[in-house]
């Protein structure tokens, strides 16, 4: 089980969280064409990577907030967190 | 029977306690402090199974977690449990154990004669032999092979114990209670560490209860006594026995079983059976020392071929001989303590050491003892079939290929040392990447991967003065890391034996004309010429060998098979072991009980239970309860002797003839405030929100990315800024995430704020022709005419003097209201409800009359927002605004949403208005057509129309829109029903929706 640190709350297990996918995935604007391929790309293409890896995780159990959590896919390291609003550098 | 291998004033055991117990229906006695294996052994009781593929007749291999034979079924108050080792289960009053992998008896086993068979079942066999024809398969391969095979028997019957789980966090957790884990322990817990230490036996001490030690001046078992018992006075010290430590996993998380009550005839009242540990450990420090290995030769499986390590343990510990006539076998000096233990018990053992001129303290003494020792000899086999009676001996030449003459002498047991393997799992588990040290023939853990370091014989030290000081050492270095306390501690001065080096030496050479079975894995019955077919057969992979010989694969997880299968593979094919490499290490390390991991979320507890504040109303006027999600909901409320096809019948007609209330407390409910919520909404949902005025409410559907359809629900505006949104039973958790989500994640500037509000209202959804004229008289100061409160409008209102909100939305499609209070109130509101509306006729009505009343409207729910539709296959793309953006619009354009024969929602009716269709039934042309038979559509909902008395369901239909009218199958292979329908309008009762605006 991960041990996952909340930016707000401070070390949590992961059975505290849910995990919410790729970080990195930004949603077109509202009411812009988007191409056939932008929207896939949005909707359903990931990459799926080995190694690391920025994701969402929501503190479903603790305080509710939906975090960035930069993980390791093979190893499960976990190297930073970041609050949503975060920039990630 | 008397106990006549027990030898007086030896051991650990108690010998004021005599137990009784029962093995194979006879009745034995041995003392408390016993484990079953020592307390058959010290009455002479030796067979205790047979093997798993050829019967071969089973003795005790070991004395505690590596045991891969003695496995028995053990009867305890009444419960049954497979696969237990008798050398790790504690004796006690009352025991009674079975063996297992024989029929009908242990002493004339049938399935032996596959032993007896020329034919041997080599690698493979099964995979060869059971796979054609394929008919066979059920009727006669694998019943024959579950009778024959298996460890024992699962219990059928509910397990009353009870198995508890506990979290827990420390600074530091060590695994096992050798001297590396008892130096480490008490040198971190002086640093004022929090400590865990964790030993699978109930005893401390580790290879310090048989070791002919000193430390400090005091025997090695003196000195860990001393140390457990200070550090069972610290606070800050968790000290735990039959606790195994038997996972570790990601981010230092540690599993561990601790067996609470298996040593005790029954569980106390208020105990758990086990309990299962998840420990969080700052560090780890891996102690659980080293397994001795065999040496492999002929019929080494025989009873009474045993470890020489277990030989030791049994007179030590529990002072019991495990043979008057012993044979000690062995390539190293372990054999010769051992040895020396015999002798100064009375005990004239034979020493066979496979080294030339080997010289050492230890030696000096056994020769001093005047024990018979043969250098270069080795045991070539084990003769007798139930019971060892005496070996074949021979001289070996330096070079391990060449046998002497064969001679034969007569002994009782075998005492086998093929040196330490150290016991790497958990270092393993870990991600370490083992590394092969030649010294000692083994592997070692490697650069430690998480926080930890393992310590003493698992780490392939093997001398009790660098353990100790290497692990007061890191118990000190680890602790000041996290405590940054420092207090230094004296390492106690240590007297052991020096011993000399063990021959690279594992495999007794067949003797020419013979065929012996020379076995590596013992409990899977795998032989050395298992292991040569494999690779003859072209297995190169040591995880493919492993699998197709089934080497390692057993319960035991290979503990005293896999090196010696190592070098075997090595061997043959020329390479080092380190080339070779180790199979993967994967937790369990020994067996758990599916209890222990399944904790106390068993049955009802599987799942948390939510009751709505009307609960113990609905269950005095009979309700039948259904399990709603995680809330139980009236189904029906049952009267006299009606079913609930009757029941439901009866409370939805009176819907549609007077007036019902529906408990509907388990809606989703989510509160929606901030300046920008009309915007949130207007966003999530299809349609349009930016115009509702305060005091409405109005129906929504949210769809995913994707352009599924995710949730609906009716949301209303109570204030400028505040919305009340419901969502259905099943979604409101997801609906509450989705919604933080885009709040949290994509549109941060947005001012808005959504909390859950589900268990703050009880609802009552009052729905009938009568409802005003109730709804009147609950609210005499309030309007609720049709034009005082329209069709999906609100207000709120006083009930008796208790605050209430007033909605006017329908699910029934009848002229029908939603009353909230605080939940507090919900009873009282719903007695209320009842006592005024006695006179209206009012009926309380269950989930399968709200079901009935919402499919013959046509209303969508769960069966068809199943995750695969989108709004047009509800007859939902009204919903749909065109003029701005939401979520999941721009997937509505893909091409197969769009397609002209879109699937879309229908109702359908069977042709004799008689046969109810079963859900999920599919619908097709032609019910003659060969299969697969091309589907057309499936049944999601049906019911009993109560409008007009006959059956009636919805369909989701490809090219729905345009089969109104058809005729069609509706299929259930599963309830071997073909029902000829006919498509109609979804919308059965009251198309155009005039009933609810009345
Ligand atoms: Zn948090």
């Amino acid at each position: 089980m991960l041990y996952i640190n909340c930016p707000h709350c401070g070390m949590r297990s992961q059975n505290e969280f849910s995990y919410g996918g790729d970080a990195s995935v930004k949603r077109p604007e509202l009411n812009k064409e988007v191409s056939d391929q932008e929207w896939d790309d949005f909707v359903y293409n990931r990459k799926s990577l080995r190694g690391k890896h920025l994701e969402l995780w929501q503190h479903i159990s603790g305080c509710r907030q939906w975090i960035k959590v930069e993980r390791d896919t093979a190893t499960h390291e976990i190297f930073r967190t970041f609050k949503a609003d975060e920039e990630v550098a | 029977m008397t106990q006549t291998f027990r030898i007086e004033n030896v051991g650990l055991v108690n010998r004021d306690k005599k137990l009784s117990f029962k093995f194979n229906g006879k009745t034995y006695y041995g003392y408390e402090g016993d484990t079953l294996a020592s307390a058959l052994l010290a009455n002479g009781v030796h067979l205790i199974g047979r093997s798993f593929k050829y019967h071969r007749p089973r003795g005790f291999f070991g004395a505690g977690v590596d045991e891969p034979y003695a496995i028995v079924q053990l009867f305890r108050n009444g419960e049954t449990e497979p696969n237990i080792k008798a050398t790790e289960q504690e004796l006690f009053e009352g025991l009674e154990a079975k063996s297992v992998n024989c029929w009908p008896s242990v002493n004339f086993d049938i399935g032996a004669i596959n032993n007896f068979l020329k034919i041997f079942l080599p690698a493979g066999f099964y995979y060869k032999t059971f796979m054609w024809p394929k008919s066979f398969w059920y009727r006669i391969y694998e019943p024959f092979i579950r009778k024959a095979a298996g460890l024992g028997v699962a219990s059928t019957k509910h397990d009353n114990e009870r198995y508890e789980h506990k979290y827990e966090y420390c600074d530091l957790l060590i695994a096992g209670s050798g001297p590396s884990g008892l130096a480490g322990a008490y040198a971190a817990a002086k640093n004022g560490a929090k400590v865990i230490l964790a030993e699978d036996k109930p005893r401390f001490g580790g290879s310090l209860l048989t070791s002919d030690v000193n430390i400090g001046n005091q025997s090695g078992k003196d000195w860990a006594d001393g140390i457990v018992a200070e550090l069972k006075t610290m606070p800050n010290v968790v000290v735990k026995n039959r606790s195994q430590i038997f996972g570790y996993y990601d981010h230092n998380m540690l599993v561990m079983s601790e067996k609470v009550s298996d040593h005790l005839p029954s569980t106390k009242k208020y105990h758990p059976n086990k309990r299962l540990w998840y420990i969080r450990a700052k560090e780890v420090l891996i102690s659980s020392g080293s397994i001795e290995r065999p040496i492999v030769f002929g019929n080494n499986d025989t009873p009474g071929v045993m470890l020489s390590s277990a030989a030791k343990e049994y007179l030590k510990v529990y002072g019991v001989l495990v043979g008057r006539k012993p044979v000690v076998f062995t390539n190293n000096d372990s054999g010769y303590e051992t040895a020396i233990e015999f002798k100064k018990h009375g005990v004239d053992p034979v020493i066979l050491d496979s080294r030339k001129n080997p010289e050492s303290e230890i030696i000096d003494e056994a020769k001093n003892l005047g024990i018979n020792i043969k250098n270069s000899y080795v045991v070539v086999a084990a003769q007798g079939y139930k019971k060892v009676k005496s070996a074949d001996i021979a001289s070996i030449s330096e070079d391990k290929k060449q046998l002497g003459k064969i001679e034969n002498i007569q002994c009782d047991c075998i005492c086998v040392s093929g040196f330490w393997t150290p016991t790497i799992h958990l270092a393993s588990q870990s991600g370490n990447k083992t590394k092969f040290k030649d010294e000692i023939d083994a592997f070692v853990p490697g650069q430690s991967k998480q926080n930890e370091i393992t310590l003493g014989a698992a780490n392939g030290v093997f001398s009790l003065e660098e353990t100790l000081k290497t692990s007061f050492t890191a118990g000190s270095e680890l602790s000041k890391k996290i405590t940054e306390n420092d207090n230094k501690i004296a390492i106690p001065n240590v007297v052991e034996k020096k011993s000399s080096q063990h021959d690279k030496f594992w495999c007794v050479p067949l003797p020419k004309g013979k065929n012996y079975k020379r076995f590596l894995d013992f409990q899977n019955d795998v032989a050395v010429s298992d292991v040569e077919i494999a690779l003859r057969e072209g297995y190169r992979s040591i995880e493919h060998v492993k699998r197709y010989t089934t080497l390692g694969m057993a319960t035991d997880q290979g503990k005293t098979s896999n090196l010696n299968g190592l070098q075997l593979v090595s061997e043959i094919e020329n390479k080092v072991v380190p080339a070779v490499g180790h199979t993967t290490f994967r937790p369990p390390y020994t067996p758990v009980s599916i209890g222990a991991i399944v904790g106390r979320e068993v049955g009802k507890h599987s799942k948390p239970t939510r009751k709505s504040p009307m609960h113990s109303w609905h269950e005095k006027n009979n309700a039948v309860f259904v399990d709603a999600g995680v809330w139980l909901r009236p189904r029906y409320y049952k009267r006299g002797n009606e079913n609930l096809f009757e029941g439901s019948k009866r409370e939805a007609k009176n819907v549609r003839m007077n007036v019902g209330v529906c408990d509907v407390t388990t809606l989703g409910k989510i509160d929606v405030k901030g300046p920008d919520a009309a915007e949130l909404l207007n966003r999530v949902y299809t349609n349009s929100w930016l115009k509702l005025p305060v005091g409405k409410a109005r129906y929504g559907v949210m769809l995913r990315e994707d352009g599924i359809v995710m949730d609906d629900g009716t949301t209303t505006r109570i204030s400028e800024n505040h919305y009340h949104m419901t969502t259905t039973t099943a979604q409101a958790a997801n609906v509450l995430s989705h919604l933080e989500y885009y709040l949290q994640l994509v549109w941060p500037e947005l001012n808005v704020n959504v909390v859950s509000t589900t268990e703050q209202w009880a609802g009552a959804a009052i729905a009938g022709p009568k409802s005003r004229d109730l709804l009147q008289k609950l609210f005499p100061n309030s309007d609720v005419s049709n034009e005082g409160l329209p069709f999906m409008g609100y207000m709120e209102g006083d009930l008796f003097g208790v605050k209430a909100r007033i909605y006017r939305i329908s699910f029934s499609g009848e002229l029908a209201y939603e009353v909230n209070v605080e939940s507090d109130y919900g009873n009282f509101m719903w007695e209320k409800i009842i006592e005024v509306g006695e006179e209206f006729n009012i009926q309380p009505y269950g989930t399968e009359a709200l079901s009935t009343l919402r499919i013959e409207m046509g209303h969508v729910a769960g069966s068809e927002l199943d995750g695969r539709t989108i709004p047009f296959d509800n007859a939902l793309e009204g919903l749909v605004s065109k003029k701005k953006d939401f979520i999941g619009k721009r997937s509505l354009q893909r091409s197969a949403f769009i397609a002209e024969d879109r699937q879309r929602i229908v109702g359908v009716v069977p042709l004799d208005k008689q046969t109810s269709i079963p859900e999920g039934s599919h619908l097709v042309k032609d019910d003659k057509a060969p299969l697969p038979n091309p589907k057309l559509g499936h049944i999601s909902a049906s019911c009993w129309s109560v409008e007009y008395d006959n059956p009636f369901s919805l369909a989701i239909l490809k090219d729905g829109k345009n089969m109104i009218g058809q005729k069609l199958f509706a299929m259930s292979p599963l309830k071997n029903k073909v029902i000829p329908v006919e498509i109609v309008s979804s919308h059965y009762v009251d198309p155009k929706g005039e009933r609810v605006r009345s």
